[in-house]
């Protein structure tokens, strides 16, 4: 198959995504969403596979297939279950900011442990009062001697109280504004830093998601990612690698949604035919297919210009978030809808399916931030002409 | 400890990849080195690539086609002399048997020829070092906990493991390694003890056994049922 033209190592990846999310996953994934447990066990599994290495360069113990793969490795787990790739991808989230920021002695502690996934990353920027907009954080990290002192709550931290490595985002100069960020290389454990209770979700319900706290809490300067003050410029250039993830998991959840629809109208009879032979199903089949396709090579195509170090890829790995999420959003209503009374019971996988893909349009940047960095980067573009 | 999978290609992998990781088991509490080991046509060096994927260190292939027609007993012959060439040895695996010919012989005819001692039908590794292993042996009705001096050979059954996920560096690996494959001459084998010369036995026909019928049963009381049972086997002329 010389689809996409994937090479040898990128069709292994998504080989073993593939096995591992249909042999392992799907087994259990209805479970792991009702009871709301962290996936463990399959983490271990994709650990002991080796998928937590695919984006980690060989110097630090990874297999250097960049975010490419990891979006192979993305589409295929979310396929099976987008709470168990979330939790999955949220280790790479972040470990991302270390891998581009960190000095050689961060990044040879700290991505090995993430690479052989003995421990799980996390990545923390989001406040109660700083969403979208950035600028508005109130976590703080004060100076003191030899480090920082940390207070402050992070809000909806993938991960949080699982991962045991996280980068986090705090104000060290309230003047400066978004200039007046600085991340730091968080570990769990620090005297000071606590979660807060799991919070429940609409989707993705077998991902953590905590709030992480910090009390006076006591940092060495050796942990700071980055200059002072650039913890923007760090959260911002770790977004356009990460976000084709996005795209590869909403692919991957549209695609899961499509098999089953299609599946289940070749069986389902109404009016003494099967419904899939009614051309109302099939047009809708046809266009949600025909959207898969679309986005996916949209996906792929701003995975391999990100890893290909592109100074555009801002704008294409923007455009490679909101398309496919927003794709995945009617893919897997029009799954319910196809499967009718059965894809609204928790019986069949599409309920769960449609309440995942939501989250896509939401996290990492929602959709209307992502329009913003488009149009800015097209204005942009135009006046430099 | 160094440890030896003999594996067999056979139509269909289900059975390979449970005899290829069967060494987990031990792996996870001693220090040691996996060598797989197999005989048969060119082509089943796809099974020791897949066994390579799955995270054994070494793999060998012997191919001749002075072996080909060999029975159980010059099969075992030329594996024994190949798991001879390879070296030191601690412990050897085995499949209970292969599912295409179904004998079960291969395994303790092997280590027969070693001089070694063997248990079958092994469902539970309890305890391996210090010179010795403890083993359970599955039976009809329960298990025997059986230990004896190392080196020796386990048959193992389904029950021993779960086959283990492949990982990306054993595949990458699994696709760059060079299969060393060893002749007939290579380890060492007299010519008039393997391939058909070798072979005692001869297979003369294969088939699939006709299934059986149904059976018929008969139920009342006793005297009753004892009549027509007399009955019927007079109609069919055993009495």
């Amino acid at each position: 198959m010389a689809q996409h033209f994937l090479t040898e190592e990128q069709e292994m990846i998504r080989d073993l995504a593939r096995q591992i999310a249909q042999e392992k996953i799907v087994p259990m994934r209805a479970e792991l969403d009702e009871q709301e447990e962290f996936p463990w066990e399959i983490m271990k599994l994709l650990a002991e596979s080796d998928l937590f290495r695919i984006w980690i360069p060989e110097e630090y113990g990874g297999l250097g297939e960049g975010i490419f793969g990891l979006c192979l490795a993305m589409e295929e787990l979310s396929r099976a279950c987008a709470g168990v790739a979330v939790s999955y991808a949220g280790s790479a989230l972040g470990g991302t900011p270390i891998l581009l920021y960190g000095t050689e002695e961060q990044k040879q502690k700290y991505l090995p442990q993430l690479a052989s996934g003995e421990r799980l990353g996390a990545f923390a920027l989001t406040e109660a009062n700083a969403g979208s907009d950035v600028a508005g954080m109130q976590a703080t990290a004060r100076k003191v001697d030899d480090g920082y002192v940390l207070n402050g709550t992070k809000q909806w931290i993938t991960n949080g109280g699982e991962a045991e490595i996280y980068t986090v985002f705090t104000i060290t100069d309230r003047n400066r504004g978004a200039r007046g960020s600085t991340a730091f290389i968080m570990e769990k454990g620090m005297e000071g830093f606590s979660f807060g209770k799991k919070e429940k979700k609409l989707g993705i319900r077998t991902s953590s998601t905590r709030e992480l706290v910090f009390q006076d809490c006591f940092v060495p300067t050796a942990q700071r990612l980055g200059r002072e003050g650039m913890g923007f410029i760090v959260a911002m250039k770790t977004f356009d690698q990460s976000r084709p993830g996005i795209g590869a998991q909403s692919v991957g959840i549209a695609q899961g949604a499509l098999d089953e629809a299609i599946q289940f109208a070749r069986e389902r009879h109404q009016f003494g035919k099967t419904i899939s032979s009614f051309q109302a199903v099939q047009h809708m089949l046809a266009d949600m297919a025909t959207e898969i396709e679309a986005a996916r090579a949209l996906v792929y195509y701003a995975a391999r210009l990100v890893d290909s170090g592109d100074r555009s890829a801002s704008k294409i790995a923007a455009m490679a978030k909101v398309f496919p999420s927003d794709m995945a959003m009617r893919v897997t209503t029009n799954a319910v809808q196809i499967m009718g009374g059965s894809g609204y019971m928790r019986e069949y996988p599409v309920e769960k399916m449609m309440r995942d893909a939501k989250i896509t349009q939401i996290y990492e940047g929602t959709n209307q931030i992502m329009r913003n960095v488009i149009a800015g980067n097209l204005i942009k573009e135009a006046a430099a002409l | 400890m160094n440890i030896v999978v003999c594996i067999k290609q056979v139509p269909g992998t289900a059975e390979v990849r449970i005899h290829s990781e069967t060494h987990t088991l031990i792996r996870d509490g001693v220090e040691s080195m996996v060598t797989v080991f197999t005989m048969g046509p060119p082509q089943a060096e796809a099974a020791l690539r897949e066994a390579v994927s799955y995270g054994v260190d070494e793999v060998v292939l012997v191919s001749d086609r002075a072996l080909v027609g060999s029975d159980t007993l010059a099969t075992a012959y030329a594996i024994a002399k190949g798991i001879a060439k390879i070296g030191a040895y601690d412990l050897i695996l085995c499949g209970k048997q292969a599912i295409d010919g179904d004998t079960a012989q291969v395994g303790p005819e092997v280590a027969e020829r070693l001089g070694i001692p063997f248990v079958a039908w092994v469902r539970k590794v309890e305890e391996v070092g210090d010179g010795k292993i403890r083993v359970q042996r599955m039976m009809d009705d329960g298990y025997e906990v059986i230990e004896m001096p190392l080196p020796a050979l386990i048959t193992v059954v389904k029950e021993i493991n779960e086959p283990r996920l492949a990982s990306l560096k054993g595949k990458l690996r699994a696709k760059k390694l060079e299969i060393p494959m060893w002749s007939a001459e290579d380890i060492g084998v007299e010519e008039d003890q393997v391939g058909l010369k070798g072979s005692p036995t001869q297979v003369m026909r294969i088939f699939s056994p006709e299934p059986r019928g149904a059976g018929e049963r008969l139920e009342g009381e006793a005297e009753e049922v004892a009549q027509r049972l007399a009955e019927r086997l007079k109609v069919m002329g055993f009495v």
